[in-house]
């Protein structure tokens, strides 16, 4: 079956640095260190974990005895659930720990955590954090245990990138040469950076288009001029809203923060919805059959239409299937290919 | 304390330190000759061999091949005693100042209590006349409890002994009560040291906004955010006639609006930090120069953290040109030590600051090295240039000085270990890193504070 084949392909003998350990991906902190023939490998298998979701007995002992923990500092059902699910039909024992923000001091307690956890013998602990890094603070004190970054701060969420790159494959195959519009707060969005990364990679021209205070200039001027800047495909800014979507194959809508306004980013949420809200109107300049993707949850009204959120060409909904799939493959890949040493 | 238990506090009666290359920009000297220091002073430093009768007890040290200089003068480092003690004590402070051939530090006073009362300032003077080995110049407060709404009572500090005034870390924001600080401050004769941060534009940002930043996700800190403040100040300087001293200026733009400054005559002064002139943004990535030979990082590295922030490429460029042009005056260490627990945490989390006396002439070599800065100039800015800034007769080795004298090797290779420090705070991303040039002997008043010439010159 399917499952053995990408098994047997293995990891790609690659890179060095904090995610590899002996030539082999040992944590997933982010896409930045990922080849284009391992993120082929991740997508196929999750090919093979879209086969057991459906199955009528969702179950598949690959992982028994196995421990996920999941650490979240940030309230989020969804994510924390994709995960849970994920790990529970590979028949991986789960554990599920939030903490609250207020109680959340210095990262010698995030540190501290983390170790008990390594203690108690997790295999794999998947975490989510406000803070930009932390899972790379893990990543480089833990001796025994894998770390799955599920979002830090503005940085990386590199599951949900995974997530849409899947999407995007299984409805229009490759996304090389697709036009890809990210739209909306891609300052703040760890979305849209490991997306930057994720659709690079596969050779998609990405457009970011959003108010000038929430784009981030910066990133795109050094783009190719430097070694280690983001992405290595084909990017642009264009904040006309009309002439980002002309022509386009995908749009990822990103959400947007309340909190944008109150630090005086944007007047008002309602002229940001005049300017940049995806609608029907708006999504017709696309390609007839765009496909419309919102890591979720979405505030309808201010950066979708309701009619597009719910629309024909919305696939919200599979990308939270697709979401179970990917944290599947990639709890399998990490589990099952690399040696355990103890 | 390994490195105070390597330090010999001992006091020859005379010391004669002969043959090595004596580099006093004091004097405009750079000569091969004897240095010779009795009582506590020097008696001469000048081309040749010393021909006259030696002193009874004189102890000869051969320092052929190495340099000797006046004891550096550091404008900007933080002590942290009394208040923060488990980061630094003025006794370990001292002696990593020592260790770095600083014979004079200027500490800053965000201390708790902070100095901003004559007897706080008392205190240190006399902490650090009994367990410090290299002298101690406090600065006051500018404001209050460093809280920027009323004056310290400035003049008493200074008769108290300070030598400028800064609120360092929390720079004066109300324009109208630095106008006032620069105009009460003439009363002193001393100058207002002003860390150029508009908080208002920094807000929560821990990395140089830029590309960077943004890659990492982290928050940023535009470089117009001290711009704003340093084009501010420079006004009210204008305005008032007050002294204005720029503390670790870090940007290009910075010092475009110090250079023209200069040009109009005003009193304005300024410094610059080892780090800013040596790293760049990219060490936040994981980044390291080769030339500096120091071991690969990880992103996110909490030892990177520092304000104002390691910027970028082009702001290195321009504050090298502008130190080799003394458009910088000075060099300052800004030397932050903070304990393991301080920086073991989330980028976002990290206190801000590198310890960096012990390593600042190592690291400060290297713009020798890469021929961006010739030696002379070099130990200018780290002697002459800020005595003159303090106004004081230090940093020189003219007869009758004290005898604050550095003995460097410029080729001696080291691996920095920081688990040798003197200092507390091993805060510091050139941990394991190779430097070429070192101190290898620190001469406070005559007596050594620091010596390891046995190991170089086999004496």
């Amino acid at each position: 079956m399917q499952l053995e084949q990408a098994a047997a392909t293995g990891w790609p003998e690659q890179g060095k640095g904090l995610a590899f350990q002996e030539g082999r991906r040992r944590h997933v902190l982010d896409l930045d260190d990922f080849s284009r023939a391992e993120m082929e490998m991740v997508l196929s298998t999750t090919d093979a974990m879209r086969e057991v979701l459906g199955r009528e007995i969702k179950k598949a002992p690959t992982l028994r005895g196995k421990s996920v923990m999941t650490v979240f500092y940030e309230p989020s059902t969804r994510t924390r659930v994709s995960f849970e699910q994920a790990a529970k039909i590979l028949s991986a024992d789960v554990v599920n720990l939030s903490v609250q923000a207020s109680s959340v001091t210095k990262g010698e307690s995030l540190l501290d955590t983390l170790r008990t956890l390594e203690a108690l013998r997790a295999d794999v602990v998947v975490i989510r954090h406000p803070h930009a890094g932390a899972p790379y603070l893990l990543a480089r004190h833990l001796q025994r245990v894998s770390v799955i970054n599920a979002g830090d701060g503005a940085h990386a969420h590199p599951t949900q990138a995974l997530l849409d790159l899947y999407t995007i494959r299984q409805h229009q195959g490759s996304p090389e040469g697709a036009k890809v519009v990210i739209l909306g707060d891609v300052t703040h969005s760890r979305v849209a950076r490991s997306n930057l990364w994720g659709l690079g990679l596969m050779g998609a021209h990405v457009v970011l288009c959003g108010p000038p205070t929430l784009i981030p200039w910066e990133l795109v001027e050094e783009r190719g001029r430097r070694p280690d800047s983001i992405g290595t495909g084909h990017v642009e800014v264009e904040t006309r809203i009309e002439r980002a979507l002309d022509g386009a194959d995908v749009v990822m809508v990103l959400r947007l923060q309340h909190e944008r306004q109150e630090a005086g980013l944007l007047p008002s949420l309602r002229e940001y919805a005049r300017l940049y809200q995806l609608n029907e109107e708006r999504l017709a300049l696309a390609k007839p059959k765009a496909l419309v993707l919102h890591p979720g949850p979405m505030n309808e009204g201010v950066e979708i239409s309701p009619g597009v959120a719910h629309g024909a060409q919305s696939v919200v909904q599979e990308q939270v299937t697709n979401g179970v799939a990917i944290r599947m493959a990639l709890l399998y890949l990490l589990l099952t290919r690399h040696p355990r040493r103890e | 304390m390994v490195q105070a238990l390597m330090t010999t506090e001992e006091r020859p009666h005379a010391l004669l330190l002969r043959g090595g290359r004596i580099l006093d920009p004091s004097q405009g000297l750079d000569v091969v000759g004897d240095v010779l220091v009795q009582e506590g002073r020097v008696r001469r430093a000048a081309r040749g061999a010393w021909r006259g009768e030696l002193p009874s007890g004189c102890q000869v040290i051969d320092v052929r091949g190495l340099v000797v200089a006046p004891g550096f003068v550091d404008l900007h480092c933080h002590l942290r005693e009394p208040g923060y003690e488990a980061k630094e004590t003025i006794a370990t402070g001292t002696r990593a100042a020592a260790w770095g051939g600083f014979t004079t530090v200027c500490c800053m006073p965000n201390t708790d209590p902070p100095l901003d009362t004559a007897a706080a300032v008392a205190f240190v003077l006399e902490r650090a006349r009994q367990q410090g080995v290299v002298r101690v110049l406090p600065i006051g407060c500018v404001t209050r409890g460093r809280s920027g709404v009323q004056l310290a009572d400035m003049a008493d500090l200074a008769k108290a002994g300070v030598v400028a005034f800064s609120d360092d870390g929390d720079p004066v924001a109300d324009a109208h009560l630095m106008r006032q600080a620069f105009s009460y401050s003439r009363l002193t004769g001393l100058p207002i040291i002003n860390h150029c941060q508009d908080k208002a534009i920094t807000r929560e940002g821990v990395v140089n906004e830029g590309w960077v930043a943004s890659r990492l996700g982290l928050r940023g800190a535009p470089a117009a955010a001290e711009e704003v403040m340093v084009a501010r100040d420079i006004a009210l300087a204008a305005l008032t006639g007050g002294r204005l001293h720029l503390a670790h200026v870090s940007t290009a733009g910075s010092v475009e609006l110090l250079r023209r400054a200069k040009a109009r005559g005003l009193p304005v002064t300024a410094e610059v930090t080892p780090h800013h002139l040596m790293f760049t943004d990219e060490w936040v990535l994981g980044y390291r120069d080769e030339g500096l030979r120091a071991p690969a990082a990880f992103p996110y590295d909490t030892t990177t953290k520092v304000n104002p922030p390691l910027r970028a490429q082009g702001d290195v460029q321009a504050l090298r040109r502008a130190l080799k042009e003394g458009v910088v005056d000075a060099i300052a260490t800004d030397h932050a030590p903070h304990t393991l627990l301080d920086k073991l945490c989330t980028y976002d989390e990290a206190a801000f600051g590198i310890s960096g006396l012990e390593t600042a002439l190592g690291l400060l070599m290297g713009l020798v090295q890469q021929e961006a800065l010739d030696l002379p100039t070099l130990i200018n800015r780290l002697t002459a240039a800020p005595a003159a800034i303090l106004g004081l007769p230090l940093g020189t080795l003219k007869e009758g000085s004290p005898a604050d004298v550095v003995v460097i090797d410029p080729d001696r290779e080291w691996v920095v270990d920081v688990a040798a420090f003197a200092s507390k705070g091993r805060n510091t991303p050139l941990a394991g890193a190779t430097l070429k040039g070192k101190v290898v002997a620190t001469l406070f008043g005559g007596a050594f504070v620091h010596n390891e010439l046995a190991m170089t010159s086999g004496h």
